[in-house]
């Protein structure tokens, strides 16, 4: 299996040279926010263990909201965030990009303080690369390749697949079988490849174990401590839920066209925000902590197509900036904005509370889970409040959602079955 | 004045336009008139004055009944100020043909684009509609009357929209109007936020009004004045902050698209894919809405009705939801009636333990994520009050060689207090998505649009699941239904459509 992992490079732009930047990253575009695969600039297509990646420039219009606290507007330089997510360890991706997209990626980071001709740009680049708060991969192991290769199995076999009613229950077996062969002579024709899965890195799956022990361990031992300090902790939480400010006004309707004008071309949307976290070191603390806590329930628990009850997001992250004072998040989810903030909403919005809720201006809370979210106007004005324009989004497979890539693997799955009962034969045939 | 039992004491029904509690089926004929404003001062003293029915029930049916709503573009023509109208949410004040997003979400692309359409888009987007409904016979009489009145101050954007007589049928031959949201006039529904592990018909009256609690227990955003802009108290205040006039209260948003039905092309694609059988030819027509042509759902009625069907109240056929059928073997998942109203619950069903209820919340019971792939349904439910229009067409008429197209179909019109959460949601993400409930390469069978996806893969396809045979498909299906226009309106209140008319 191999393990996917991610890039998240940031640097301050040159002040006097946004524009120019973006002018530069439309042009790797196709529609607005949608990049070409193969653009000349940095053609992503080329770069087969890619899932997903985007460039945004990270203005923050929201910086003072903290006057809400009586503090200044703090002065934070224009970032460019290069995101990706890919197969296999993110510094071999990075010299993969380097090599095959040197030029176009020193172009675009030609626009960034300090980087100059003379600059290394793999190292540059290496330099640059944030570490994750937390983050959020679907399905751990599955890859581009495999995802591809799939879809194009089932696109096979869903139109050679005999649809007439069967004879006899023991007929499904008989399909199966003419598919299994029928793949068999695609697969030797070279029409179509499944490619076995390679083999886990030993290296990975240590640290995963020793990570798995140690966040027991610590568990173990930090339960008892906080269920001793919990007679000040609570009190400190509910102080804060009641007298933090809500800052949730609508928001600024060019902004609004602007977000809009780059989503829903794809079945799948890209979701980039940036927010300040509450002062005091109470706030940052239980953001951190929270995150270890998301980082390692989604290392260990959910890594097998769903976070609790969200089936729709392929990769997510969490990265602090400036010093631990802001958070910026980056997603990639199935279906339009608004079905993804209802699905916020009504399946996960304790778990959105428990994190977000430690950001300025999030709605009222009640004991860490309860209200936020739910309340659903002021929600939705505050994430899209800020939210950021992704200037340049790449999908390795359009067109799939996550209930399709899942289905796929079924299909593969079933295809490699030695045997099969009867019924399981017919449930196989009825995924075509 | 009777017909108050079961409605709250707060709700001032003779401040709601009567389309949001009744349907004026009685009122057989209807015209819709769409207008801009030619002159302002005499198009706000017929607003101020206008004769609009209420809510109210009264003892006789109203042998007329006129109500009216307007646009953003006409707020903006009657020079109502713009902090005002910046208080109305953002896809009334943009419209439904405000730009490419919103038309990539509703599937307003290929024949469907807006800029194809009759009216609606730039130059022809309405002011404000005129819904007239009258007894048998008496509508030309007060349609002319009302032309009339409006003559100094507003121009006709088209000829007026004639319906047909109601029957309960639409065009394709269908049943319809049958699921409908079943409003709380009387408040009973809590008015917080709570999860809904059943779903019911019930629906907040915040869901269609603004100005009361909706299905979150919130107050929808709306245009609420300081007080000094209301000195004559002519509005009402608002229920959650007193020290606010409430413009929109007792209003709602009123969403307006004419589809143009081709009858010749659905039922000769059926018979084809039929083989010209006329009983295969109904279980495929039927499959494709999720309800035979008499209404009677494809999934068992929970409380079967006592009388036959073509007799069954609309109520009786509606009482049912697709627990049962979790693959779509009856009814396919992509049935018309599934994607506008998949009919489930807040939670993936499960038993009520603390234990399970917790399992489901964190997702790791396989059976319920299978299960949690729609939205819950309660959030997105619409408030349908169309007419037909056209020529009434046969499946003999339609099946018969050299038969084309009619200048038929529906004025779709529906209510709701969130146009983005409710009629955007439901056109976007259920009916037009081709990744509904986990699909691939399918739209919905009526309305689908039929244009290739972003990465070029076909949208043409219906699929239905078999329970001892593998999926059937239909493949290639063409477009029925064709958008010709469409606008978003505000149906205010009626001291609000006073209150804008003089501000």
């Amino acid at each position: 299996m191999t393990p996917q992992s991610q890039l998240t490079v940031v640097a301050p732009v040159e002040a006097t040279r946004a524009r120019g930047l973006r002018e530069l990253l439309a042009t790797l575009n196709t529609t607005p926010g949608n990049a070409n695969p193969d653009n000349a600039v940095l053609p992503f297509g080329n770069v087969p263990t890619i899932h997903f990646a985007r460039f945004s420039i990270l203005t923050d219009a929201t910086l003072g909201d903290l006057q809400a606290y009586d503090l200044p507007t703090p002065r934070h330089p224009v970032y460019l965030a290069f995101v990706v997510d890919c197969d296999g360890p993110a510094h071999r991706t990075l010299a993969d990009l380097a090599t095959r997209a040197g030029s176009g990626l020193r172009a675009i980071f030609s626009h960034c303080v300090g980087f100059g001709t003379e600059t290394d740009l793999l190292a540059w680049m290496r330099d640059h690369d944030r570490p994750v708060a937390a983050s959020y991969v679907n399905r751990v192991g599955r890859t581009v390749e495999q995802v591809r290769e799939e879809s194009a199995l089932q696109r096979a076999l869903s139109d050679r697949v005999n649809r007439a009613a069967l004879g006899s229950p023991a007929e499904a077996q008989q399909r199966r079988r003419d598919l299994v062969n029928f793949a068999q002579g695609e697969i030797e024709a070279g029409r179509l490849r499944l490619t076995p899965p390679g083999p886990t890195p030993i290296g990975w799956w240590l640290a995963k174990l020793f990570n798995a022990v140690f966040g027991v361990l610590v568990g173990l031992l930090a339960l008892p401590l906080l269920v001793l300090l919990s007679p000040l902790l609570i009190p400190a939480l509910r102080r804060r839920e009641k007298h933090d400010p809500e800052i949730c006004p609508r928001p600024d309707r060019d902004a609004l066209m602007q977000l809009q004008g780059l989503e829903d071309y794809d079945v799948t949307n890209q979701y980039t925000a940036l927010g300040t976290l509450k002062p005091g070191r109470f706030r940052l603390w239980l953001a951190k902590v929270v995150l270890a806590l998301i980082q390692f329930a989604s290392r260990h628990v959910f890594t097998r197509g769903y976070l609790a009850r969200v089936q729709t997001i392929h990769f997510a992250r969490w990265v602090l900036l400036d010093g631990e004072t802001r958070v910026l998040f980056t997603s990639n989810y199935d279906g339009g904005h608004q079905a993804y903030m209802d699905d916020f909403i009504n399946k996960v919005a304790w778990g959105l509370n428990v994190i977000f809720s430690n950001g300025l201006g999030w709605p009222k809370t009640d004991w860490l889970l309860f209200r936020g979210a739910r309340r659903e106007d002021r929600f939705k004005f505050f994430q899209r409040r800020h939210q950021l324009e992704t200037q340049v989004w790449y999908k390795a497979y359009p067109g799939l959602t996550l209930a399709n890539l899942a289905r796929n693997s079924l299909i593969r799955r079933g295809l490699q079955k030695a045997r099969m009962t009867d019924e399981k034969a017919l449930a196989w045939l009825q995924l075509l | 004045m009777s017909g108050r039992e079961g409605f709250d004491a707060r709700v001032d029904l003779g401040d709601i336009q009567g389309l949001v509690r009744f349907g004026f089926k009685h009122q057989t004929e209807a015209a819709f008139l769409l207008l801009q404003v030619k002159d302002v001062r005499a198009a706000r003293a017929w607003l101020s004055s206008a004769d609009v029915t209420s809510a109210i029930t009264c003892k006789q049916t109203p042998r007329t009944v006129l109500q009216i709503a307007l646009t953003s573009a006409g707020l903006r023509a009657l020079d109502v100020p713009v902090d005002i109208i910046d208080g109305f949410s953002e896809e009334f004040i943009e419209g439904m043909a405000g730009d490419d997003n919103r038309a990539r979400r509703l599937g307003d692309v290929g024949a469907n684009d807006r800029k194809k359409w009759d009216w609606g888009n730039a130059e022809r987007t309405p002011h404000v509609a005129l819904f007239l409904y009258a007894l048998p016979g008496e509508l030309e009489e007060f349609r002319r009357a009302i032309e009339q009145q409006i003559e100094p101050g507003f121009a006709l954007l088209s000829p007026p929209f004639v319906t047909s007589a109601v029957d309960e049928n639409e065009p394709f031959g269908f049943r319809d109007g049958i699921s409908q949201p079943t409003l709380d006039w009387g408040r009973k529904r809590a008015a917080h936020d709570e999860t809904r592990l059943h779903y019911d018909n019930l629906s907040c009256l915040g869901e269609y009004l603004l100005g009361y609690p909706n299905e979150y227990g919130r107050y929808t955003p709306r245009p609420l004045l300081s007080l000094s802009r209301d000195p004559e108290n002519r509005l009402p205040r608002a229920e959650e902050c007193p020290d606010y006039a409430d413009l929109g209260r007792n209003g709602s948003y009123l969403v307006f698209r004419q589809l143009h039905q081709d009858i010749a092309l659905f039922w000769k694609t059926v018979d084809r894919y039929a083989g010209g059988k006329p009983a295969d030819r109904d279980m495929l027509a039927a499959a494709m809405v999720g309800r035979t042509r008499t209404g009677e759902p494809l999934v068992p009625l929970l409380t079967p009705p006592d009388s036959v069907a073509p007799s069954a109240a609309a109520e009786d056929l509606n009482t049912f939801n697709f627990d049962s059928d979790p693959r779509g073997t009856r009814c396919p998942l992509g049935a018309h009636i599934r994607r506008a109203n998949p009919r489930n619950a807040d939670f993936p069903a499960g038993t009520n333990s603390i234990v399970s209820k917790l399992i489901r919340t964190l997702g790791f019971d396989s059976q319920a994520r299978q299960d949690d792939l729609v939205a819950s349904t309660r959030f997105h439910r619409l408030l349908r009050r169309g007419r037909e229009y056209g020529p009434a067409v046969s499946i003999e008429q339609a099946l018969a060689p050299g038969a084309t197209s009619t200048p038929t179909g529906l004025h779709f019109i529906c209510l709701n207090a969130s146009i983005l959460r409710q009629f955007e949601f439901v056109q976007g993400a259920w009916l037009m998505s081709t990744k509904f409930n986990g699909m691939r390469d399918e739209s919905d069978p009526l309305l689908g649009n039929r244009v290739r996806d972003f990465a070029g893969n076909p949208t043409d396809r219906f699929l239905m699941a078999q329970p001892d045979d593998p999926t059937c498909v239909l493949a290639g299906l063409p477009q029925f239904i064709t958008v010709r226009g469409g606008a978003y309106f505000f149906l205010p209140g009626i001291r609000a459509l006073r209150y804008l008319a003089t501000c």
